[in-house]
């Protein structure tokens, strides 16, 4: 998908412009996906799996899926790839963008928005556009997977707990007839708010290569 | 260096020998005295005196006591008035009461008697405070700004001292300020001792005024790093100072610079080593549980004073010891302890925070001191304030190129602005040496008038000023369990996202931490059952639970004092389905709570609703502890008054709370014994409840001895019970209600020890199942037996509630919630009776 291994620097600039990073964080972010794809031009989820790094991860699963993920790529598609090429993954990565100093306001919302709805795909597994209680467990599960049995068994109490919290607070008059269906985005969205996700929800991206010190695959 | 360091302790065993000396002339003399006194009473009554008024005696102590009950009373009046606290900061306000007390004394004494010493200061009032600040230090926040806090720390103290140094320096050549005899390294010094923001100033205000947390924590961890900063810097200028301009050459400066790195780390390494200790020796205090929190105060002081005997940062000591400790005692230790812990350390820190801020106030009513020179002290305030805002914005400026996340310009002005000196600037002040620096009550005054500004006037308008410039809050309330939830994704997500993308940023080298954290440094300083409880998810999980717990008993006593649990026809309702022999229904305990069952965990899951609904309604952590004494109260009140009441057993060891062994097994086989009384009687009337529960009623009376029906009547007057009488009716509906939340409701395990540990087989099975029954009797009873004011919001959550008879019944149930319990039969119970 269109990833050569020979990219111009106008392609970079092209990148550049519709991801935010700079050519030099593009250049270090091409490497390590070649490194992760062994020099292929797309990469699959086995290679990700394989990263050592990412095994004591107990949300690994999400994570990855959230790399093939259509949703994920700023289009209106649905259902995910087998595998993605670079510019899929840069897509990717760009959630995950700092904002600098020269972002405007507007900038910002959007920035945090986008960070929201990455987070909420990656709960909402099938793409119905809410996180039912059966997704919402899972995550919670997962989350949990490394505490053994109580971890499972506290798992579905919290995120029943957690839930109910939910669907107390967005529709506090509900009636006894009514049913929750789950978590729509808006709702995802007010949840967050007080996270001030917008100021933690950063990865940096550096200039410098870091693929010589980094001693994973 | 080593000279300069000597000479300073030399000075300050100087004062407190000066201090013991003039005590121990007055106690002479007051001995002096005492003994005439002593003797013409003799001589007047010639025999063994009855009363002796021993004033001198006991008079220092008596006064130190006294003082810190005056600073306590004043904070007192002062928080009593809301009114004023919100416009004008609590520290301000204490040193204005320090000034009236002062004055007080001056005017009644015309001596300035008591005043702030550095030795009382820096050796029985600092230590508790910093300890307080690490024990409480938020790690995560403060180590993500750890590079801004630190070149805040370091450079920016620097800056300060240089800059006041040499401009009033500069000043003084220009003859702005008359004739006083200071000279360049005595005005670096000034500059050095009055350079660093105060942490105890900084706590005080920004406490009241809740900026939001990056802000908070790189001023006050500023406040906290810089002491090793000044500490050197103010040894080195001391040393310069007695040395001489000459004899000042480069190989002392390297020195200068050496001795701050060595400072710095070694009093950190230093309250590092105390910190393992105390989490070490925290593995194994289970024995002396009582004096467990004591390890922590004794090893904190040693912490400081240890690194005060090495002449390295004590500030830094104590509070790297804090900070390394806090997440190791709080899971080795008891419970109780943690609580302990806790509050005694605020009530030390509080209280010596006050006590600060009032002698700081009484020190200024000392004629002695006070040498006026308008352009000195005007131009240092100036300065102070121009520097550390011109350093703010440089060094926030340079940092803002490396930050993840940009700080504000409204937050750096807050920053500037926040630049509050304090005690430890009076201290080291009064520590200068009056032979070789001649103006030290120029520099003390000063030192004083830069205190009262920045903290009086700085902490008024530093409330409007944030309100004005909109500077972020912090937000009040707790986080829901879902954000809380949110958190941890976003951690793991941030990683994993570092590991793809082959970055090694903040999060990758917390990660790597954490995973080393776990793997030794747990496994070395945790008790092997606390490890299991790491998770923070669970124990944000398994507060709620207790909470909760409480909770319904607090509900219960506000619709009727327990009444609903006791209901005789609640019980009539289980027995129809649990016709089984009793034996037979223990092991099903085990069964309800095996997690696949689906009615079961159908059941299960609705009590857990009730958990986040009131987390939302009152998150406050105020009302909640609120509702924790409540709960407890009404435990203590009603739960079990048993025939060993009246024992008086003191010990200093043990809390004796019910952990006799006798006592759980008389709890325990009462239980029994009133629950098959209630299985028996149901048994018996098969007929419409009705007539059960008149049978029921009965057949009970006579095998219920002393006064089952008075409790009954009392149901709404509680408190007024006789112990003994109320006894056997609490004791049949306690394990009850704990069963019922149990069995019915929660499963997370981590719960179930703590309901009531004494009896496990407290848990019968009948009373989860029998909500599955649409009951035939009354749906009310029902809503009655589970949380009344419940609503069964699981089943719209999901399609996983698979009975759709339960859901409606506990629809069922719902609408019946409004209508308390009904009272108990009283007229049948009457008619029997009578």
């Amino acid at each position: 998908m269109g990833a050569t291994q020979t990219r111009s620097g106008q392609e970079y600039q092209e990148l550049a412009e519709r991801t935010g990073f700079s050519a030099e964080q593009i250049r270090n972010l091409h490497k390590r996906f070649q490194q992760l794809s062994g020099n292929e031009d797309t990469i699959s989820r086995e290679h990700l799996k394989s990263i050592p790094a990412l095994a004591n991860n107990p949300i690994r699963k999400q994570i990855i899926e959230a790399f093939f993920d259509k949703r994920n790529q700023h289009g209106n598609e649905l259902g995910s790839y087998e595998e993605i090429g670079f510019e899929e993954f840069l897509m990717v990565m760009s959630h995950f963008r700092p904002p600098t100093l020269r972002t405007t306001e507007e900038e910002k919302e959007a920035m945090r928005k986008e960070k929201v709805r990455f987070l909420f795909n990656m709960h909402d597994t099938d793409g119905d556009g809410k996180i039912t209680l059966v997704e919402y467990r899972k995550v919670v599960e997962e989350l949990l997977s490394k505490s053994g049995t109580i971890g499972q068994e506290a798992a579905k109490a919290i995120a029943d707990a957690a839930m109910l919290e939910v669907a107390s607070t967005n529709v506090p008059n509900m009636g006894p007839d009514d049913f929750y269906e789950g978590i729509t985005l808006e709702h995802f969205e007010e949840i967050l708010k007080g996270l001030e996700m917008e100021t933690r929800m950063h990865v940096r991206f550096l200039d410098v290569s870091t693929t010589n010190v980094y001693c994973g695959k | 260096r080593g000279e300069s360091l000597t000479m300073i302790e030399k000075l300050e065993g100087q004062s407190l020998l000066r201090h013991e000396d003039d005590s121990e002339e007055r106690r002479l003399k007051s001995d002096h005295h005492e003994h005439n006194e002593g003797h013409s009473n003799m001589s007047a009554s010639t025999g063994v005196p009855i009363v002796s008024f021993k004033w001198h005696h006991v008079e220092p102590p008596y006064l130190i006591a006294l003082w810190v009950l005056v600073s306590f009373l004043g904070k007192l009046v002062i928080e009593a008035n809301h009114h004023v606290t919100t416009y004008i900061p609590e520290s301000a306000l204490l040193i204005c009461l320090g000034f009236l007390l002062g004055g007080m004394i001056w005017g009644a004494d015309k001596v300035q008697t008591f005043k702030l010493t550095p030795t009382v200061f820096f050796f029985y009032l600092l230590p508790q405070i910093i300890l307080d600040s690490g024990y409480a230090m938020p790690n995560k926040l403060f180590f993500t700004n750890m590079g801004g806090i630190l070149i805040h720390a370091i450079i920016g103290t620097c800056w300060n001292a240089a800059t006041l140094g040499l401009s009033l320096w500069g000043c003084h050549k220009g003859g702005a300020m008359g004739d006083i005899d200071i000279g360049l390294l005595q005005y670096l010094l000034f500059g050095s001792l009055l350079a660093a923001v105060d942490p105890v100033a900084v706590i005080a205000v920004f406490e009241q005024v809740h900026v939001n947390e990056v802000l908070f924590i790189m001023v006050f961890g500023e406040s906290l790093l810089n002491d090793g900063v000044t500490v050197v810097l103010f040894n080195v200028f001391d040393a310069f100072v007695s040395l001489g301009g000459g004899a000042i050459d480069a190989k002392e400066i390297v020195k200068g610079i050496i001795s701050f790195f060595v400072v710095a780390f070694g009093g950190s390494l230093v309250g590092f080593v105390f910190g393992l200790l105390i989490s070490l020796l925290t593995r194994c205090t289970k024995n002396i549980q009582i004096i467990e929190p004591g390890f922590i105060f004794v090893l904190g002081y040693l912490a400081y004073l240890t690194a005060e005997m090495l002449s390295l940062s004590a500030i830094l000591s104590v509070m790297f010891c804090g900070m390394c400790c806090q997440k190791y005692i709080n899971s080795n230790m008891d419970e109780r302890s943690v609580q302990t812990v806790r509050s005694a350390l605020k009530v030390f820190a509080n209280g010596s925070e006050t006590i600060i801020f009032v002698f700081l106030g009484i020190s200024a009513i000392d004629k002695s001191i006070w040498v006026w020179n308008t352009g000195f002290i005007l131009l240092t305030l100036f300065f102070i304030l121009v520097y550390r805002f011109i350093g703010v914005f440089v060094l926030t400026w340079m940092m803002n190129r490396f930050r993840l996340v940009p700080i504000s310009l409204v937050d750096q002005v807050i920053m500037g602005y926040g630049g509050l000196r304090g005690a430890v600037a009076y201290g080291l002040a009064v520590l200068l040496d009056e032979t070789r620096i001649k103006e030290k009550n120029l520099m003390i005054s000063t030192t004083l008038i830069v205190v009262y500004f920045t903290v009086i006037f700085q902490g008024i308008t530093m409330k409007p000023l944030v309100q004005w410039l909109k500077v972020k809050r912090a937000a009040l309330v707790e986080l829901s369990l879902i954000e809380k939830v949110q958190n941890k994704v976003f951690d793991h997500a941030l990683i994993a996202i570092e590991d793809i993308s082959g970055q090694i940023g903040h999060n990758y080298m917390r990660d790597k931490w954490r995973n080393f954290e776990e793997k030794w440094m747990s496994w070395f300083l945790l008790k092997s059952s606390a490890r299991k409880k790491q998770d923070r998810l669970f124990n944000v999980f398994h507060e709620l639970n207790l909470q909760d717990a409480m909770e319904y008993v607090t509900e219960g006593e506000r619709r009727g004092s327990l009444d609903f649990i006791r209901n005789e026809n609640a019980f009539v309702d289980f027995k129809k389905k649990f016709d089984e022999d009793f034996a037979e229904a223990m092991p099903d305990i085990m069964a309800d709570m095996a997690p696949d069952e689906a009615g079961a965990s159908a059941m299960r899951g609705d009590p857990v609703p009730s958990v986040s609904l009131e987390m939302h309604e009152q998150n406050l952590r105020g009302l909640r502890q609120a509702e924790e004494i409540n709960a407890h109260h009404l435990l203590e009140q009603h739960l079990y008054k048993g025939r060993k009441q009246h024992r008086h057993k003191f010990s200093r060891s043990h809390f004796s709370i019910n952990q006799d062994e006798n006592e759980v097994q008389e709890i325990f086989q009462r239980t029994m014994r009133s629950r098959l009384e209630s299985f028996k009687s149901g048994k018996m009337g098969v007929a419409p409840p009705k007539t059960i529960t008149k049978h029921t009623k009965r057949e009970q009376q006579p095998k219920m001895p002393n006064g089952k029906n008075r409790s009954y009547y009392s149901g709404d007057e509680d408190f007024e019970f006789s112990e003994g009488d109320s006894a056997s009716g609490y004791d049949a509906s306690f394990p009850t209600r704990v069963s019922y939340r149990t069995g019915a409701g929660i499963e997370n395990p981590a719960f179930m020890p703590d309901v009531d540990p004494s009896s496990p087989m407290h848990i019968p099975p009948w009373l989860a199942d029998a909500e599955l029954e649409v009951s035939p009797v009354a749906p009310s009873q029902r809503a009655q037996v589970r949380l009344p004011w419940m609503p069964g919001h699981l089943h719209r959550l999901s399609s996983l509630r698979t009975s759709p008879r339960s859901g409606d019944s506990v629809q069922e149930g719902d609408e019946q919630l409004p209508p308390p319990p009904p009272p108990p039969p009283r007229h049948d119970r009457d008619d029997n009776h009578l």
